[in-house]
């Protein structure tokens, strides 16, 4: 456990004394290699890493912690500069409070722990020069479905910290961020467009999809969260030939409870998705605890137009512009 | 009787929605499920893959659909007219066979073929032959006699659904064998060993790592099906043949 006792300045790097419930390395995942059965994993907010980077002079793509419910403490080798953001977890630094949404000096030696948030799950920790822990495939994320990329966070571990100058950062600009989604009470509201399998479903389920009151289920993790409420009724029993399926799907087992899918969701699915849930709404779906309440507010979906009598049409020349309809 | 393995040719897409970044693309629309949907899928994932729409992030061909993934913030409605046209190109007669010519803009891998030797002694051989009509000394034969070739990825990284080449036409003259409908286990083993090889519904397959499944278990490679440190690191990427070798001396 003592340190190697070289003079050399020792490589920057946080030191893990407690991980928490549950921390894991993630940056913004390894998209586009789904077809080879690789889903794209990253960040469960990415709204909350891009933030949390930025405020630090990381590029986006840098790697930072996620941390579940707190309870992370690390150590700092070398002078670090941190910042949180996500799931506004109570920062101390040798136990002095430090602000969240902001860039924080953690000296050399220094404690910094994490506490559990009063709303939200995850919180994204990122350190400038990002996590350089070996990147799998182009990412540093850990995929817990698919055991791709760096193992769980764990006591004990020295998580290697990047050389700003090497890295791609910048200077940082701002000191403070201020929250762009004030929590308001109320249930979270995420918009959703109907499909692809709507037709799996008894008539009336989008109107009752929208009308319930759904609770976040006890069992949520990255790949999936689970919705308790007034089960939907499907018309069909059975598996559809598995399919792919994105972030935000609302996928129904024959429970007729949703489960919303998250980052380590898997590629494909054969239980029928009846809507899914838009792509910037799925950061604050990532950040729901269990008994938390959630409603559905459908959107029409975006003009694909049914096949015209001739499916060829439109096919010489470049496509157009928009299908009107 | 369309025969099974038969191309669809000019089947008809449909679009359907997928959220405001994705669409997916359903090969086979009326659900009719022909193992000649996959060269269909196979032919267009391959068609997109050299002409993407504009915001393209993944494509996912499955059983008879392309999920087609874009970056969000662009034009779902230009995407679909861009796939519409794309589709009509590959639905094509020359396009729409499984096989090296359908599968030319693959992975690197794809076009040629890769050997996979078989020990064919797994726990399942036996029921898998009974319900095929045969025994294991034919299934193995049927399981090494034409290649597969590898249609989609899922389940777990490496893992591809492969699906047979459909026999040439005019035959050997010998009886006509049942095509491979395998029923899943009723119930799913736990754990199914890294290299097990089995038989599902149309498909066969190979575990790239240790996992739960219900495939019925026929036989097991030492061929490594999926290596981070490899590039790429899928041994089977969609379009991919396949000829699964008996390495062991017949059904054991």
């Amino acid at each position: 456990m003592s340190p190697a006792g070289a003079r050399a300045p020792r490589p920057r790097a946080l030191e893990v004394l407690a991980p928490g419930p549950s921390t894991t390395v993630q940056d913004l995942g390894r998209p586009g290699l789904a077809h080879l059965g690789v889903g794209a994993s990253g960040t469960a907010d990415r709204g909350a890493h891009r933030l949390a980077q930025r405020l630090v002079g990381n590029p986006e793509g840098a790697a930072g912690l996620e941390v579940v419910l707190g309870g992370l403490r690390v150590r700092a080798r070398g002078a670090l500069l941190v910042a949180a953001a996500g799931a506004p977890a109570g920062l101390r630094v040798d136990g002095r409070a430090a602000a969240t949404r902001c860039p924080v000096v953690v000296p050399d030696g220094a404690v910094l722990e994490l506490a559990a948030p009063p709303t939200g799950v995850r919180t994204v920790l990122a350190v400038r020069g990002g996590i350089q822990v070996p990147a799998v495939l182009g990412s540093r994320s850990t995929d817990v479905l698919a055991g791709l990329g760096p193992a769980a966070v764990a006591a004990g571990d020295v998580l290697p910290v990047g050389v700003p100058d090497e890295a791609g950062c910048t200077a940082p600009v701002v000191d403070l961020a201020p929250p762009v989604r004030p929590d308001r009470g109320g249930p979270a509201v995420l918009r959703a467009v109907p499909g692809p399998r709507e037709d799996w479903f008894a008539p009336g389920t989008l109107q009752a999809l929208a009308r319930t009151p759904w609770t976040a289920g006890r069992d949520g993790d990255r790949v999936g969260l689970r919705l308790a409420g007034e089960p939907l009724v499907r018309s069909r029993p059975g598996e559809l030939p598995s399919e792919g399926v994105v972030r935000g799907s609302l996928q129904v087992p024959p429970s007729g409870l949703p489960t919303l899918l998250l980052a380590d969701h898997p590629v494909t699915g054969g239980y029928p998705v009846v809507a899914v849930v838009v792509d910037a709404d799925v950061d604050r779906a990532a950040q729901l605890r269990p008994g938390d309440a959630v409603r559905f507010v459908l959107l029409p979906p975006p003009a694909t137009s049914p096949p015209g009598p001739d499916p060829r049409a439109g096919a010489a020349g470049t496509a157009p512009p928009t299908l009107a309809r | 009787m369309p025969e099974p393995g038969a191309p669809a040719p000019g089947a008809p897409v449909r679009l359907r929605p997928c959220g405001d970044a994705a669409l997916l693309v359903e090969v086979d629309p009326d659900g009719e499920g022909a193992a000649g949907v996959l060269g269909s899928v196979l032919a267009l994932h391959a068609a997109l893959r050299a002409d993407p729409p504009a915001g393209l992030v993944d494509l996912v061909p499955a059983a008879r659909t392309v999920l087609v993934r874009l970056r969000p913030g662009s034009d779902p409605a230009r995407a679909a007219a861009h796939v519409r046209a794309v589709a009509a190109r590959a639905a094509g007669p020359a396009a729409a066979a499984p096989g090296p010519a359908g599968c030319g803009t693959g992975e690197g891998r794809a076009g040629a073929e890769v050997e996979v030797p078989v020990v064919y002694d797994g726990p399942d051989l036996a029921e898998a032959a009974a319900a095929l009509g045969t025994d294991p000394a034919g299934l193995v034969a049927r399981h090494t006699g034409r290649p597969w070739t590898a249609a989609f990825a899922g389940f777990a990284p490496g893992f591809a659904y492969c699906v047979q080449d459909a026999p040439a036409a005019g035959g050997t003259g010998g009886a006509p064998e049942r095509a491979w409908d395998v029923p899943r286990r009723a119930s799913p083993r736990t754990s199914v060993p890294a290299g097990s090889v089995g038989l599902a519904g149309p498909f066969s397959g190979v575990y790239p790592r240790r996992a739960p499944g219900g495939w019925q278990l026929v036989g097991r490679t030492e061929v490594r099906l999926w290596d981070v440190g490899r590039d790429p690191p899928a041994l089977l990427a969609p379009g991919a043949r396949v000829r699964f070798v008996d390495a062991g001396g017949g059904a054991r």
